[in-house]
């Protein structure tokens, strides 16, 4: 009995000890599967380089199941940081008080309209949701690329566009925020049973939008709901080398979407859990950022590569809400447009 | 009193700590974390529920007779007969089982069938043919022909004697392959959400969007309870049904099939080859579109963002082998718990083991968090995925080898234990030889279903491993030709694999199965 004490009583220490120790060896990083998906053993090899620090990624299912799996796992969390909650699952995130707060030395060096006001969560990238084109199809029917939202509420186009789902797609839930933040409440109703009357497609999600129903890849519509970012992935991905991109961007009716990593509460190591943050801040990290997940760096000291200076375009004025006001009406629009769309 | 017989404990004690720890604990734990916080006074919702609860019900019944319906005369051909190319026409029927939701999906979209009941129906019975043709088929390869034989030298017509004497001997199958198609369709998500339009909504999709878009966990367990009490009534009424139709009758062994003559040729020949073309016209769309530019040899390159598409094959085998190694074992484990038991505890047992299969992803990867973080962490572990794999795959092998074990009579038991037998050799020497083939059967089904898997695992935290389908939907969620067509190529190559695998599975021949 005595002697099963006094192990108890070592191993409780030898687990104190553990605990705080300043240096771990490694991190776990929880992202979303599409940032787990492109992270390679070169992705963090200059973090572990310089701090001895490795490490592992944790793919935890798109960015709503992963706020979930945060919060149902916070007494005990599953990780040291979190990346991928963007603005449209912030509010949840904080909520649940799934983070601790750290504030990055490099903060200075992102613009303000990506800093949040809170210090929960650290901004990392930055993505427009925006209406894509086929170049071709425009150019043989003889038709003007539109360049306002409302110019979609003649049946010519909205007969041509295709939308993603807001209950079940991120673009599409973006773009929907993007009529409400161009028409406001009394006005962004209307716009939609416009482009119901005229005939628009609506998709459960973008790879069906983009490869069943975008004119480039065999569908009928030369407009679907995607990224700014995707005619310079055309270029990078293409099957024969190409100059130019078969695709645009209108840039009406964009929305930015930013996505935030945070120290989750809970962590043994939350120190070196913000100097990983701080690492994804930095110019080196980022500027690996738009050719591995086709989002843009906020850090305004990095650059971007070519591919995405010569083949899209920054929207000027993109949409953008804030996180609480998403947060408090969110099921209620998406209510309201199943009314009009499916009603 | 009896001794305790130990070996009996352990064997029975192993798949029920396997289920209770992997599948009952989770879910018990994420559905009192969910109910707890549940207000009651749905505002209106029950409407709109109950909407949802009645398409599920009716979809899964029509889908599971549909695809009996299709099944039936691949299944009597390649059950009744002999024939150049009968196995290879079984392992591809296979092939559909495991394809990613996604490429069938974008398949039948561009084929225009989308947006419609029509077309997830078409979508259910092209998925879970395979069920039928492998479960039904595999018992009646083995009705002893004798009993056919009679009936027709006394008269009946084919029609009679297959209504008559062939089809009551087959409802132990037919009841396993209807309860395990049911359930595959009530929990549908992938096809309803792609190729339904947003009229249509399943219990399973409605699970996803309250628990993962609205963060509402109570009414997600709420509803996760319903589908669960759906699942749980027909497992019960499955298992009674069994009970009373258990038929212990001579089985033969399967060698001898006919050759098909005459009439007969015609039939075997149009069942199998209209039966394969209809299931390939998806499938050619697929590799029709695979074919652009250099999807293929894309494949090898190590891509700037996913590595080298190729080497989620060997993922994806690592985790299949390990799978199936887990589910067979488990699964013969609780298939002789179930028949050497009887009564409420083993028929409770076998439907707590079928459970996995009409369980909700979400409810299952959300329980994995909650629940196995301690004593040992294991939520994001490799494990976890195998795990899951054999979670859904044990149905198919305690499918596959119940049946079997319970048409040993009990007399032949009996005599070698008379004749000084000790219960495991008893075992060793009568149920294994008989039971390893049916097993063989399970483990072709755990293989694919663990090559396949996408739903469930979608919902676990999980290291960062690109299985096949993980590879396929990553390119196929990024734009670019050359994606797109890597994506389709991979899902051929998934196709292809899964063909060579289950056709080197049912070639391997364990002893010979006695007449008996």
């Amino acid at each position: 009995m005595r002697k099963s004490l006094t192990v108890a009583v070592l191993v409780a220490v030898a687990a104190c000890g553990a605990e705080e120790a300043e240096t771990p060896d490694s991190l776990r990083l929880m992202a979303h599967d599409s940032f787990a998906g492109s992270v390679s053993e070169e992705t963090f090899a200059d973090f572990t380089e310089n701090t001895g620090i490795g490490v592992e990624m944790i793919a935890a299912g798109d960015a709503g199941s992963m706020v979930n799996q945060a919060a149902l796992s916070k007494d005990n969390p599953l990780a040291d940081v979190m990346f991928g909650v963007d603005d449209t699952f912030l509010s949840r995130a904080i909520d649940e008080e799934i983070f601790v707060g750290h504030r990055s030395g490099l903060l200075g060096q992102v613009d303000e309209q990506f800093v949040p006001d809170t210090d929960l969560v650290t901004p990392i990238d930055y993505g427009d949701v925006c209406i894509n084109y086929d170049k071709s199809w425009f150019a043989e029917a003889g038709m003007a690329v539109p360049t306002e939202l409302d110019q979609l509420r003649d049946p010519a186009l909205a007969g041509v566009l295709t939308v993603e789902h807001p209950a079940t797609s991120s673009p599409g839930l973006a773009f929907l925020l993007a009529t409400i933040d161009e028409y406001g409440e009394d006005g962004w109703l209307e716009f939609w049973s416009d482009l119901k009357a005229g005939g628009v497609g609506v998709v459960p999600d973008w790879d069906t939008a983009y490869y069943s129903d975008f004119t480039p890849y065999g569908g009928d519509s030369p407009m679907v709901v995607s990224y700014a970012s995707s005619p310079p992935a055309e270029v990078v991905f293409a099957s024969e080398p190409i100059d130019e991109a078969p695709t645009g961007v209108v840039e009406a009716g964009c929305y930015r979407q930013v996505e935030y990593a945070g120290v989750l509460a809970g962590s043994d190591y939350p120190q070196a859990a913000g100097e990983l943050i701080d690492f994804m801040l930095s110019v080196e990290f980022q500027e690996t950022v738009p050719l591995t997940w086709f989002v843009f760096p906020v850090n305004g000291g990095a650059q971007l590569p070519p591919e995405f200076v010569e083949h899209t375009t920054i929207p000027a004025d993109p949409a953008r809400l804030d996180p609480a006001t998403i947060a408090e009406n969110r099921d209620r629009w998406i209510d309201e447009w199943v009314g009009v769309m499916e009603g | 009193m009896r001794p305790i017989r130990w070996g009996h404990v352990l064997v029975a004690a192993v798949p029920v700590l396997f289920i209770g720890y992997f599948f009952l604990y989770p879910l018990i734990r994420i559905l009192t974390l969910g109910l707890s916080e549940l207000n009651i006074g749905f505002d209106g919702v029950e409407a709109r529920l109950f909407h949802i609860g009645w398409f599920t019900l009716w979809q899964a019944v029509l889908s599971t007779v549909l695809t009996m319906v299709a099944a039936a005369p691949m299944t009597w051909a390649v059950s009744q007969f002999e024939f150049r190319g009968r196995k290879l026409a079984t392992a591809l029927v296979t092939v559909p089982f495991v394809l990613p939701t996604v490429v069938v999906g974008a398949a039948f979209v561009a084929l225009g069938w989308r947006n419609s009941v029509g077309a997830i129906l078409v979508a259910h019975i092209f998925f879970n043919i395979a069920v039928v043709v492998r479960t039904v088929g595999a018992l009646w390869s083995r009705l002893d022909p004798d009993l056919h034989d009679a009936g027709r030298v006394l008269g009946a017509s084919e029609w009679k004697v297959f209504r008559t004497i062939t089809l009551p001997l087959l409802r132990p199958a037919i009841a396993a392959a209807s309860a395990i198609v049911f359930l595959f369709t009530f929990t549908s998500f992938g096809v309803v959400l792609i190729l339904g339009g947003f009229r249509y909504a399943t219990l399973e999709v409605e699970i996803y969007r309250q628990a993962v878009t609205l963060f509402d966990l109570p009414l997600a367990a709420a509803l996760a309870v319903v589908q669960l009490v759906g699942v749980t009534a027909t497992l019960y009424a499955y298992s009674r049904y069994q009970e009373r139709h258990t038929s212990t009758w001579a089985l033969r062994a399967e060698a001898n099939r006919p050759k098909p003559g005459g009439r007969a040729r015609f039939l075997v020949g149009a069942s199998v080859i209209g039966t394969l073309i209809a299931l390939a016209i998806p499938v050619v769309v697929m590799v029709a579109r695979s074919l652009r530019g250099v999807a293929y040899a894309g494949l090898f390159r190590d891509d700037p963002v996913v590595g080298a598409p190729i080497a989620s094959i060997g993922n994806s085998l690592r985790f299949a082998v390990i799978a199936s190694v887990i589910a067979v074992l488990i699964g013969v484990m609780a298939s002789s718990v179930i028949t050497g038991g009887g009564g409420a505890m083993s028929r409770w047992f076998d439907l707590t083991l079928m459970l996995p299969l009409g369980t909700s992803a979400v409810t299952i990867g959300f329980g994995f968090i909650v629940a196995l973080g301690e004593p040992v962490d294991l939520r994001a572990s490799f494990w976890l995925i195998p795990i899951a794999h054999a979670l859904v795959a044990i149905p198919f092998v305690v499918r596959s080898t119940v049946p079997t074990l319970r048409s040993i009579p009990a007399e032949t038991r009996e005599a070698a234990r008379v004749l000084g037998a000790s219960p495991s050799r008893v075992w060793r020497e009568i149920d294994l030889p008989i039971v390893a083939r049916a097993a063989l059967v399970g483990a072709a089904f755990a293989f694919v279903i663990s090559l396949g898997e996408f739903g469930a695992t979608s919902f676990i935290a999980r290291p960062n491993t690109a299985t096949m389908p993980v590879m396929i939907v990553r390119l196929l969620s990024r734009p670019g030709s050359a994606s797109f067509a890597m994506a389709l190529a991979l899902a051929v190559i998934l196709a292809g694999m899964t063909a060579v695998i289950v056709l080197w599975i049912d070639r391997l021949q364990f002893g010979e199965i006695g007449t008996f």
